[in-house]
C-alpha cells in the first residue's frame, strides 16, 4: 500500500511538471487556435539560459526568474515576427511553422550552448520525507505548489483584470474586439509571452527534478507527454490541462510499477487511455464543442 | 465641421475595387441612414470607415484624419460599430460583453452605472448577464451588440444592418430604441439599412448607394418621397 501510495505521489509530481506546459500550450490554442508544436524547445532554450545565468554566479531562483523574463519578450517577439505574418493561413502551414520552429530551436540550442550535456542545479535542496512509509519528495511537493500557484495567477489574470479580459476577447472574437478598441496584436504577443513564461519556469524545475542533464533532448518526451495530458482534458480547458496532466503522469508511473512487461515502453498507458476518451469525447474531458445560436 | 466628412472614399477586397469614389458626412448628433441594393457597397463603406479594409480618399472624425488608423484606434478615438452580424463575443458573458465595449474607458465607477443602465434599457440583458451572449438569441444579441458599442460613449456609432434576421416587431422597438438613444444622449449614427420605412423614420438625412457611389441625398422626407426611393427600397 505504502508503494502505492510512494508511486502516486510520483506520479503526481510527473502530472505537475506535464500540466504546467499543458497550460501553456491551452493558454496559445485559447488565444490564437494553434497547437504550438515548438513550445516544449522554447522551454528547453529557456532552461538553457537558467543554466548560462547560473554558471555565471547567480542564484539558480534569480537566473530563473531573469530566463522568465526574457522568455516573456522572446515569446511576444515569435508571436510578432514568425507568427503574425502567417496567422491567417490554414492550420496545416500553422502545424508546419511550429515544427519548423521546433527544429530550429533545438538546433540553436546546439550551436549556441554546445551539444554535451549540462549539469543544472536544483533551485531547492533535494529531501524526501516518510510520513508512514511513504515517500513524499521535495521535488513533488514543489512542482505541485508551482502548479497552484500558476492556476491561481491565470485564473486572477484572465478572470479579474481587464487586460485579461482583452486576451479572452481577442481570442473570442478579434475582428469584434478590434472594433471596441482592443489591442488585439498586442494581446496575442502577451499571450505568447506568458505561454513562453510559464514554459521556462516548468522546464527549469522539472528537468533538474526528473533527469541526471540537461541535454537538447530532455524536454522531448515532456513535450509528448503534456499534449496528451492537452488533449485528454481539452485543448481549450485550463482545468482540462491540469486534471489532464494528473492522469497522464499517474498512469505513466503506476505501469512503470506494477506492468512489468510495459515498463520500457511506459507510453502504451496514457495513450490507450487517451484513445478511449477522445473516443468517447472528441472535445477532451473539459473541452467545450462550439456552440452558438444565429 | 462635420463631425464626420467622407470625400471619394475607395475601397474594396484585394483587387476588386468596390467603392468608386463616395463622399457624404455626419454632423453631430445627426442620424444619417445610407439606403442601397445588396451589393451597392454599404457594409464595406462601414469597413472602410472603420479601419477595416485599406481605404483611399479623405476620412476626417472630428477633425483628425483617420484613414489608414488601426481599428482599435479608431475605436478609441470615439466611433462605435455595430458589425453586421452582430460580433457577439459568443464565450463570453453578457456582463463581460459589456465590460469590453468600455475597454477605452478608466471610470471604473461610472462604468459600473452605465452597464445597469444598458440593463434597465434591455431587461433581457440583465436577467441574462452570467450567460455566455452566444446562446442568447439573435435579437438579445443584437440589443447586446448595441449596448457593447454604446458602452465605450463613441461620439458617431455605425450601424451595419441593425434589423437583419430579427422578428419585424423586435426590429420596431430597436428602432425605437435607437431614436431614444439619439435624441436622449445626443449620440449620432450612421445607419446601413435594408429597412428603409424604418431608418428614415428616425434618420434626419439620408443617402442611396449604388455600385459604389452616392446617387441620391436629401432629407429623410425628400428620400421617403423621392419615387426612385419608394420604387426600389420602399417597395411602394
Amino acid at each position: 500500500m505504502s508503494l502505492f501510495l510512494t508511486q502516486l505521489m510520483n506520479g503526481i509530481g510527473n502530472g505537475a511538471v506535464y500540466a504546467s506546459l499543458a497550460l501553456a500550450l491551452v493558454l496559445i490554442f485559447r488565444t490564437t487556435g494553434i497547437l504550438n508544436f515548438s513550445q516544449g524547445e522554447m522551454a528547453l532554450y529557456s532552461t538553457y539560459l537558467v543554466w548560462y545565468f547560473s554558471n555565471r554566479g547567480l542564484p539558480v531562483w534569480v537566473a530563473i526568474l531573469l530566463s522568465m523574463t526574457l522568455s516573456f519578450i522572446g515569446g511576444a517577439a515569435i508571436e510578432r515576427i514568425v507568427i503574425r505574418p502567417v496567422e491567417r493561413a490554414s492550420p496545416l502551414v500553422l502545424v508546419i511553422v511550429t515544427i519548423g520552429m521546433f527544429l530550429a530551436i533545438n538546433s540553436i540550442v546546439q550551436v549556441q550552448f554546445g551539444a554535451d550535456a549540462k549539469h543544472l542545479t536544483r533551485a531547492y535542496p533535494a529531501h524526501v520525507w516518510r510520513p508512514g512509509n511513504v515517500q513524499i519528495s521535495a521535488d513533488t511537493l514543489v512542482l505541485v505548489g508551482i502548479l497552484i500557484l500558476e492556476c491561481l495567477f491565470l485564473y486572477l489574470l484572465l478572470q479579474r483584470t481587464k487586460l485579461g479580459l482583452g486576451v479572452r476577447a481577442a481570442a473570442s472574437n478579434p475582428e469584434s474586439s478590434r472594433l471596441l478598441g482592443v489591442p488585439v496584436g498586442r494581446t496575442l504577443m502577451f499571450g505568447w509571452g506568458l505561454a513562453a513564461a510559464l514554459g521556462a519556469l516548468a522546464g527549469s524545475l522539472a528537468i533538474p527534478a526528473s533527469q541526471p542533464a540537461l541535454s537538447a533532448a530532455s524536454m522531448q518526451s515532456i513535450l509528448v507527454f503534456s499534449f496528451a495530458a492537452a488533449a485528454l482534458g481539452g485543448f481549450d480547458s485550463t482545468i482540462g490541462a491540469v486534471v489532464g496532466g494528473m492522469i497522464v503522469g499517474v498512469a505513466q508511473t503506476l505501469t512503470t510499477q506494477y506492468i512489468k512487461a510495459l515498463s520500457d515502453i511506459v507510453l502504451v498507458v496514457p495513450f490507450g487511455l487517451i484513445l478511449v476518451v477522445l473516443m468517447v469525447r472528441p472535445q477532451g474531458l473539459f473541452g467545450s464543442r462550439h456552440v452558438e445560436r444565429v | 465641421m462635420s463631425l464626420l466628412e467622407v470625400r471619394d472614399l475607395i475601397a474594396g477586397y484585394g483587387p476588386v475595387r468596390v467603392l468608386h469614389g463616395v463622399t457624404f458626412n455626419v454632423d453631430e448628433g445627426e442620424v444619417v441612414v445610407i439606403l442601397g441594393a445588396n451589393g451597392a457597397g454599404k457594409t464595406t463603406t462601414l469597413r472602410a470607415l472603420s479601419g477595416m479594409i485599406p481605404a483611399k480618399g479623405v476620412v476626417a472624425f472630428a477633425g483628425h484624419s483617420i484613414v489608414g488608423w488601426q481599428t482599435d484606434r479608431i475605436a478609441t478615438a470615439g466611433v462605435g460599430h455595430v458589425p453586421q452580424g452582430r460580433g457577439t463575443l459568443s464565450d463570453l458573458t453578457v456582463h463581460d460583453n459589456l465590460l469590453l465595449g468600455a475597454y477605452s474607458r478608466r471610470d471604473r465607477a461610472q462604468i459600473n452605472a452605465d452597464i445597469e443602465r444598458w440593463y434597465a434599457i434591455f431587461p433581457r440583458l440583465g436577467e441574462r448577464r452570467m450567460q455566455a451572449a452566444g446562446s442568447m438569441s439573435g435579437g438579445e444579441q443584437q440589443m447586446l451588440a448595441i449596448a457593447r458599442a454604446l458602452m465605450s460613449r463613441p461620439r458617431l456609432v455605425l450601424l451595419d444592418e441593425p434589423s437583419l434576421g430579427l422578428a419585424p416587431i423586435v426590429t420596431q422597438e430597436l428602432f425605437r430604441t435607437l431614436g431614444d438613444l439619439n435624441r436622449e444622449d445626443g449620440v449620432s449614427m450612421l445607419v446601413v439599412e435594408q429597412n428603409a420605412g424604418l431608418a428614415l423614420g428616425i434618420a434626419k438625412r439620408g443617402y442611396v448607394l449604388e455600385v459604389g457611389r452616392i446617387v441620391v441625398s436629401g432629407s429623410a422626407d425628400e428620400l421617403a418621397h423621392n419615387d426612385d426611393v419608394r420604387r426600389a427600397y420602399l417597395g411602394i
